[in-house]
Formats: C-alpha cells, sequence, structure tokens
C-alpha cells in the first residue's frame, strides 16, 4: 500500500507514552502521535488491558484525556474488570478526563439492506473526543464490529478507514484493538492491519511446556524503527502489563573497582581482594560442595560489614535455611532482627519467570540491599522455557548492577564431578566472577575443592585450593599436587570462556 | 421478518430515522420517509434524527449505521438499516398494514 503518508515520513514522529515503560522503549519512546496502531490478540491476551492502561497513563500522568470505544464490554464492565488494576475509570468519567461511546452489543432486531456509512459511529466518537478535549482513542475490539455487519464486510472496511482517517485528521492518536484465531497465523481476522493500520502490535497468549507465556511484539512502525522480536510480559495487580525486555536494556552500568567481602577472608585473597561492588558472581557445584555455606558466608560478611543482604531461596525452606546458617555459627535470626537481612523463600513454581523477575526487582527497590543473593538459578531454571530463561538472567543480572549490587548466584551441577549445568551455560558470560566448588579424587580420599575461574576486571587466584567445612564454617587449605580435572568431559567450552 | 411486533396494528405507530447530515443517502432516506407516511396516510409519525447535530441522540439510542429507521416501541427494538426505498418491505418489517392493498410498490 503506498500513500502520500508513507511518502512523508516525519524523521522525528512525537511520541506518546503507553505507560508500559518497557514497551515505550521497544518502540522508541511511544506511540506516534496522531497515528493508527493495531493491538492484535488471541481472547484473553491483555488487549483490554493494554488499551486501558494507554488511556490510564495519558489521564494519570500527562493530562492527556482519552475516548474509550467499546464494542463487546459494556463501560460498567470495563470499569469492574479494570479495577484491579488500580485504574478509577469511575472517577475519570466524572472528571470528563474519560469518555465512554458505548457500542456494546445492545439487544435490539436488525436488518440491513442496501447501502450504509457508519455516521452515528463517527458522529459519536468525534463528538466524545471533542467533548473530552481528547488526545487518546481506544476501539476495541474492531473484529466485534464486523460481527456486528457480518455481511457487509466491504462496508465496514471502507467506514473503519473513513473513522481512522477522520480521527487522524484531529490529531488523535488511535489504538484498535483485534481479535487473532491462533498465535501464530494470521495477523487478524478481516485482515484489519492491511487497510488501516500505521502500526501493528501483537499480544501473545501461548502454551509453552505446560505454562503460559506472556509476549508482546512490534510487528511493524510506519515510518520509524523499533525493536524486533517477541518480549516477555506479565499482567501486574495495580500495574497492568508490565514489558520484561532484553534487547532495549542499554549497557550502561557502570564499573566499579570497590571491593566488598565475600564473607570469607581467604576466598577474599583469592579473588585478589573480594568481589566487586556491582558484580554478579556464580558459584556453581554439586550438591553438597558449600554452595549455601558460601551464600551464607556472603550475607553474614555483609551484614557484619554494616550492609543490608536480601536472600531470595528457591530451594529450601526459611526453617531450613536458618539452620544451616546455625550450623555453621551464623544467626539469621538476629540479623534479620536488627533490619540486616531479609530472607525469602518461594517455590519457584509458585510464578512464571517474568513474576519472579518483578519479584525479585520489588525487593530490591523495597529493601534497598547492598548485596543479593540467589539459591539457586538451577531450581528456577526447572519452570523455564529456554528462550526464556536467558533473557531472564539478562534482566536480572542487569537490573542487580543497574543498582550497584554484589550479587552471588548458585547453579547446581547433576554430575558429582566435574560436568556442567545449563544455568552455568547460560550465565557463565553474564556474570562477572564464577566460583567453582568440586569435589575432587585424590587417591582413595575425596576432597573438596575450589578454584576461581574467572574474575573480570582483576588479578585472581588460579590455583585449586582444598577446602574443609566444620562447624564454624569454611576453611580453605593447601592447593592441590598435580592438575585435577574440575571440569569433566565439557571442559573445552570452559577453556575457550578463558 | 413479517411476524409483527406491534401489539395493534390498526394504531398510529412512531418511529424515528437516524440520518447523517443532508448528504445523498440522508436525502434519499428522508424522501423514502415522506412516501412511507403519505403511505400510510397519517396512521404513522416518523421523528427524524440528524446525527452529526445531535450526537448525544445517537449515543443514548447506541446508533452505529446510518440511514436507520428505527422503532423503539417494541421489546427488543426493531431496526432497518440502509436502503429504505422499499415501502413495503419497511411497512412489512415493522409490522404496519397499508391503507390501500391494492398499490404495488415493488
Amino acid at each position: 500500500m503506498t500513500t502520500a503518508e508513507e511518502i512523508l515520513i516525519d524523521p522525528a514522529l512525537e511520541r506518546v507514552r503507553t505507560g508500559i515503560e518497557a514497551f515505550d522503549d521497544l518502540v522508541m519512546g511511544g506511540l506516534p502521535r496522531g497515528r493508527t496502531t493495531i493491538v492484535g490478540g488471541t481472547p484473553g491476551s491483555g488487549k483490554t488491558v493494554f488499551a486501558t492502561q494507554f488511556l490510564a497513563h495519558g489521564i494519570t500522568v500527562l493530562d492527556e484525556p482519552g475516548v474509550f470505544v467499546t464494542f463487546e464490554e459494556s463501560p460498567v464492565e470495563i470499569e469492574v474488570n479494570m479495577a484491579s488494576f488500580g485504574w478509577d475509570i469511575r472517577r475519570w468519567r466524572e472528571m470528563n478526563k474519560l469518555v465512554f461511546v458505548d457500542a456494546s452489543p445492545r439487544d435490539h432486531d436488525q436488518m440491513v439492506v442496501g447501502n450504509f456509512d457508519l455516521s452515528g459511529l463517527l458522529t459519536r466518537v468525534l463528538h466524545a473526543a471533542r467533548n473530552a478535549a481528547a488526545k487518546r482513542i481506544v476501539l476495541d475490539s474492531v473484529t466485534q464490529l464486523f460481527d456486528h455487519f457480518v455481511a457487509e464486510q466491504t462496508s465496514v472496511r471502507r467506514e473503519l478507514l473513513r473513522i481512522a482517517t477522520a480521527l487522524k485528521r484531529d490529531g488523535l492518536t488511535v489504538l484498535m484493538t483485534a481479535e487473532r484465531n491462533s498465535e501464530y497465523g494470521e495477523i487478524s481476522r478481516h485482515r484489519i492491519e492491511e487497510f488501516v493500520a500505521d502500526n501493528v502490535v501483537i499480544l501473545r497468549n501461548a502454551l509453552d511446556r505446560e505454562r503460559r507465556r506472556r509476549t508482546i511484539e512490534v510487528l511493524k512502525m510506519r515510518g520509524s524503527r523499533h525493536v524486533e522480536g517477541e518480549v516477555p510480559i506479565t499482567l501486574v495487580v495495580k500495574q497492568g502489563i508490565v514489558a520484561v525486555p532484553l534487547s532495549s536494556l542499554r549497557l550502561e552500568q557502570q564499573s566499579s573497582t570497590k571491593r566488598v567481602t565475600s564473607g570469607n577472608p581467604e576466598l577474599d585473597r583469592m579473588c585478589g581482594g573480594g568481589f566487586f561492588r556491582d558484580s554478579i558472581t556464580l558459584v556453581s557445584g554439586a550438591t553438597g560442595t558449600g554452595k549455601t555455606l558460601l551464600v551464607t558466608n556472603f550475607l553474614a560478611g555483609g551484614a557484619a560489614a554494616g550492609e543490608r543482604a536480601l536472600l531470595v531461596g528457591y530451594e529450601e525452606s526459611r526453617g531450613q535455611i536458618f539452620r544451616n546458617a546455625r550450623g555453621w555459627g551464623v544467626d539469621f535470626e538476629a540479623m534479620e532482627a536488627d533490619g540486616r537481612l531479609k530472607v525469602v523463600c518461594i517455590y519457584p513454581e509458585a510464578q512464571n519467570l517474568p513474576d519472579h523477575l518483578l519479584m525479585i526487582r520489588e525487593l530490591i527497590e523495597e529493601f534497598k540491599p547492598d548485596r543479593i543473593a540467589i539459591d539457586s538459578l538451577s531450581a528456577l531454571e526447572r519452570i523455564a522455557p529456554e528462550t526464556g530463561f536467558r533473557e531472564f538472567l539478562i534482566s536480572l543480572t542487569s537490573f542487580i548492577k543497574k543498582h550497584e549490587i554484589a550479587g552471588l548466584c548458585t547453579a547446581t551441577n547433576k554430575s558429582l564431578v566435574g560436568g556442567q549445568s545449563a544455568s552455568e551455560q547460560h550465565i557463565s558470560t553474564l556474570t562477572d566472577s564464577i566460583i567453582l566448588l568440586r569435589y575432587i579424587q585424590e587417591g582413595d580420599f575425596m576432597h573438596r575443592g575450589i578454584m576461581v575461574l574467572k574474575m573480570r576486571g582483576s588479578e585472581h587466584d588460579k590455583q585449586i585450593r582444598r577446602f574443609t567445612i566444620d562447624g564454624t564454617g569454611m576453611h580453605l587449605g593447601q592447593p592441590f599436587d598435580g592438575a585435577p580435572d574440575v571440569f569433566g568431559d565439557s571442559a573445552a567450552s570452559w577453556r575457550e570462556e578463558r | 421478518m413479517s411476524v409483527s411486533h406491534r401489539s395493534n396494528p390498526e394504531a398510529n405507530g412512531l418511529l424515528r430515522l437516524y440520518v447523517a447530515g443532508d448528504g445523498p443517502g440522508a436525502r434519499r432516506a428522508l424522501a423514502s420517509r415522506l412516501r412511507i407516511v403519505e403511505e400510510l396516510a397519517g396512521g404513522i409519525e416518523i421523528q427524524v434524527v440528524d446525527v452529526v447535530a445531535d450526537p448525544d441522540e445517537a449515543e443514548r439510542a447506541g446508533i452505529l449505521a446510518t440511514p436507520t429507521l428505527s422503532d423503539e416501541s417494541t421489546i427488543p427494538p426493531r431496526r432497518l438499516i440502509g436502503d429504505i426505498s422499499n415501502i413495503a418491505q419497511v411497512l412489512d418489517y415493522f409490522g404496519y398494514r397499508k391503507k390501500d392493498s391494492g398499490y404495488d410498490h415493488s
């Protein structure tokens, strides 16, 4: 479709922020003002939430009133359904910041003969927009309009285009929702996007390994750039849609040279003086090698230095974690009572990965810790679709670093000696430091060994050191003689990494 | 479509005709309105609502399309959208009996 408009591409289209923060980043700041955007999705994909949030942000933040043209639910139903997101639609209506055009199905008999137009709808919509001095307008969903005039598809297409053109002429930014039949089929029923849309956004709610995976994708932005690909989203009470983007994250974290203690002076020495303030360290090892002990030391060392420490546990209950700590001479109860420690335990299966990410982000924003431990990433990986886990890790690590927090994550090896876990593969390039804990056989004895495999921006001890665990914690001993194989058969990729 | 919804087909009825402005479509509909009223010789009244002049009324009645001829006295309301020039069809749809049954409109 070549139109005059396509030739007149405005290099600096003014942007209308949707209030879905990460989504606005995907579309370079928001939806282009005075354009028409189609938001397509299957039933239950969050179209109405997206549309309402777009209006809500305009009304509550930017003082841009809106019009909601509803073809499906009645205004009262929308009021009720959207209340859980914290949107006080009734008040906005009373303040004339939001005006509804109620085109929801009404009970009447109808017969269509010959030609008609939708001037009734158009004048109602324009009247409402002028009434409220609206800047934003939502039509939800236009598919219903087609269903209302089921035998007159050509007329509806013509009229919808006429309505879109009239709204644009009035400078309104238009958001139309459209139904889709399947997650990966045609863009919308009636191919609405082909004749009326400047921009196309797709919301998906796909089943992936028995779990719902919600995503948003910007398919087309006429005359401007956008970030491509699906980005995970989640629906959050009191907020609405929250996108959890990967590609729009900027590498803006500054690197600190300030060191913090790992909680173990000997390990600090191995790392060349401790962990960096805004770095992520991965501790990898088989079960029983001492990962949780390192976590405990890390938290206790922070608290002792006057820092605030946050633990997000995915493997053990609070009771177990506190008992373990006591067994190594660390009193978590006292630390929590002092407000220096917060321990949050949750089953990985309790929620989806994007929700876990949001939970951690909220915890960080509330508690404002100086250090955070996550035990373990492997447990989280159980619930994750593959692509989702990498996105999760990138988002998480960049969020932690942005807040200049020292992070410690654990990953569990499936095999007891050597080997690497999938989370290691994902995270090895994302973390600044990697510490390996391994069972190492020497003659008839099984020892524990620790080594600092990678320490970004710092010298570190390259030796594999023996260590023992007793009632007072971890004790480092002499290096191993000879060269034990700490990698098992999958050594090649790790060595390349180095 | 020929079933009457009117409790008393002999009584005077009230219909509303929703048009938009004074374009060709509206003018055709208004001309048809006059013929219908004539046909029933005062047995029917058709109020004209210009949705452009009175969008609030269009909102109240939930009008999407024009022209729409509507009988809001029945439950549910009956609406005929589009071309209302076929008077026999219109009267039949709304359940009116012609005064002069010998006249053929088709």
